[in-house]
């Protein structure tokens, strides 16, 4: 694996760590524990009658009955699919597990004995007719809602971080930007909401700009931060090597912020989501925030807790896409947090 | 370990000439004097040691040859032309490796050519630098991945490939285990004799200083002047044992008031 002209140190170290953890290719216990799990609420949800009609519960029912024989076979076969599938499958084994009791429970709870009260609480059945009865509504609502984020968190982003660069670099800058920052930042962007709406044009530019405050806050202090804290040895360095001031910015300052930068544009993010989903349910007539709150209009609730899904998905989906950009461009730092 | 650089048969020193040199910080309003009229000259190809008591001042001569800071009264030249600010021909070699984390050691070598642009041109500089300081095997590895002699030997080769004709060591071994600053020592001396750059070496260490030096510049305390300037008048390569290197070292520790054990 390692000839000796590529030894580097810590490769031995990194080969540790990397090694499966041997997937012992025998018979999967925890694998037919979860087989069994997901046989029986497949059989809680097609023997017990409901208490109402609903649509898809024999739908759930294969989509569970199809789970536990898949695990069945997982559980038996698994040396024959490949490793890498095993060895994450495996992993998840108690979770499949947990997750077949969980929804046999709640199956029981709202479907077969209505022990919590109904509409507020919604069946598994139901939940699963919203996604094959209501995707398309549902999916331009995402649509939607990525469209405003997106532009607003970019907006944001590109000028915080600019601003940012510019007020730990520059004196004059940061005599300007620091009070008005300080004034500013700490607002709450919702609290514009008001003024943001009868300023803008449409309800769509005001919250685009609402959102890019919310994301710029942030990303401006840590980049800022991380540009004022690098190690002033390091300008020494290339200024004896004859580097430009624009080499300073480009080449030293700002690769020596970017982990404070990342830190930014993950708080920027979070608030973002939350300025989105405020901004969807009070003027914007599309997106996640709207379907909820039009879902909550027709006392909807499944579709609600639906989007409710949705949306989670689409947030973490979004941070993970963030911490896999800094796991590649920051592969020099240790120790990194795993998301 | 050390090798000559191919390409660079034989780059010319620099002469320095330190001509009433003050310096003076400014501390919480007052001024705290550091360097008190220093003089001296230093022939082409000289080595000389500026040795003296930690905090004496030493480390900001030594900034003010670089050019990374303006003294506050006297003048510096470098061939007899004045120093105005830092210089590629005047590279500093820090006590810290200061090697930038998100680079490779390669990237890291490579900083001086690519802050003039001459890393196309001159690319393979590189890789003779490396080869120079036996890292050739380490050009993709992270500087958190070297040891504490590797680092510095990095930050060796990257100060080399800007060819200095004076090249500023601030006590570039001072943090190092002793084994290595034992292997480090030889390998500056002869990488000095073999390349005919000027080197400028301060350092806190006698023995270091006698060892590796042709001159030896014993400063006092701050704000430092010149006490005594020796000539350490030895061939190399040099012998850590040789009674006359004990003899200086004794008479240097007796300039400083520290021979009291001796």
């Amino acid at each position: 694996m390692s000839s000796a002209k590529s030894l580097r140190p810590g490769e031995d170290l990194a080969l540790a760590t990397a090694a499966p953890r041997s997937a012992s290719p025998g018979f999967w216990y925890m694998g037919a524990i979860a087989a069994g799990a997901w046989l029986v609420f497949a059989a809680v949800v097609s023997f017990l009658p409901d208490i109402d009609d609903f649509d898809r519960t024999g739908l759930l029912a294969r989509i569970a009955a199809v789970s536990g024989v898949v695990l069945a076979l997982l559980a038996v076969f698994g040396p024959a699919v490949p490793r890498a599938i095993v060895t994450r499958v495996r992993h998840a084994g108690p979770w499949l597990v947990l997750l077949a009791a969980a929804f046999t429970a709640w199956e029981l709870v709202t479907a077969k004995f209505t022990i919590l009260p109904r509409p507020f609480f919604a069946s598994p059945q139901a939940m699963l007719e919203v996604f094959t009865d209501d995707w398309p509504r549902l999916g331009l609502s995402v649509g939607h809602s990525l469209r405003l984020l997106a532009g607003g968190y970019v907006i944001g982003a590109s000028v915080g971080f600019v601003s940012g660069v510019a007020i730990g670099w520059s004196r004059a800058v940061g005599y300007w930007a620091h009070p008005t920052l300080r004034l500013i930042g700490p607002l709450p962007a919702t609290a514009w909401l008001p003024l943001a709406f009868f300023a803008f044009p449409s309800s769509y530019s005001a919250s685009t700009f609402l959102i890019a405050l919310a994301t710029g806050f942030p990303v401006t202090v840590l980049t800022w931060s991380g540009v004022a804290s690098v190690n002033k040895a390091y300008y020494d360095v290339a200024r004896t090597m004859g580097a430009s001031e624009r080499f300073l910015v480009l080449k030293v300052a700002i690769p020596a912020a970017l982990p404070s930068v990342f830190v930014g544009l993950f708080m920027g993010l979070g608030a973002s989501f939350s300025v989105l989903v405020v901004a969807e349910m009070m003027g914007v007539k599309a997106g996640l925030g709207w379907y909820l709150q039009w879902a909550q209009g027709w006392a909807a609730y499944a579709n609600m807790y639906s989007a409710l899904l949705v949306m989670a998905l689409m947030c973490t989906g979004l941070i993970t896409l963030l911490f896999r950009a800094r796991d590649k461009l920051l592969a020099w730092q240790k120790g990194l947090v795993q998301w | 370990m050390v090798t000559a650089l191919a390409e660079t048969p034989g780059l010319a020193g620099a002469s320095l000439d330190v001509l009433g040199v003050s310096h003076a910080f400014d501390l919480d309003g007052k001024s705290l004097p550091v360097l008190d009229h220093v003089s001296f000259h230093m022939e082409a190809g000289e080595l000389v040691a500026l040795l003296g008591p930690s905090g004496c001042g030493k480390s900001t001569l030594l900034r003010l040859v670089a050019g990374l800071e303006p003294p506050s009264a006297g003048s510096l030249l470098v061939d007899r032309q004045a120093i105005t600010g830092p210089h590629p021909s005047r590279v500093v070699m820090f006590q810290d490796p200061t090697l930038y984390p998100w680079r490779t050691v390669r990237a890291n070598v490579s900083l001086g050519l690519e802050a003039r642009g001459l890393l196309r041109t001159r690319g393979g500089r590189v890789d003779d630098a490396l080869r120079l300081v036996g890292l050739s095997h380490f050009a993709t590895a992270y500087p958190h991945q070297l040891s504490g002699g590797m680092a510095q030997r990095v930050s060796l080769a990257r100060a080399l490939v800007n060819d200095p004709t004076l090249l500023l060591l601030d006590e570039p071994l001072g943090k190092l285990d002793s084994m290595t600053r034992l292997t480090m020592q030889g390998e500056l001396v002869s990488l000095w004799q073999r390349n005919g750059f000027s080197a400028l070496l301060v350092t806190h260490d006698v023995e270091e200083a006698v060892f590796m030096a042709n001159r030896v510049i014993v400063l006092s305390d701050r704000p430092a002047a010149i006490k005594a300037d020796i000539q350490v008048d030895l061939p190399f390569p040099r012998h850590r044992g040789d009674p006359r290197l004990a003899d200086l070292r004794r008479e240097i520790l007796g300039l400083l008031g520290l021979d009291a054990n001796w």
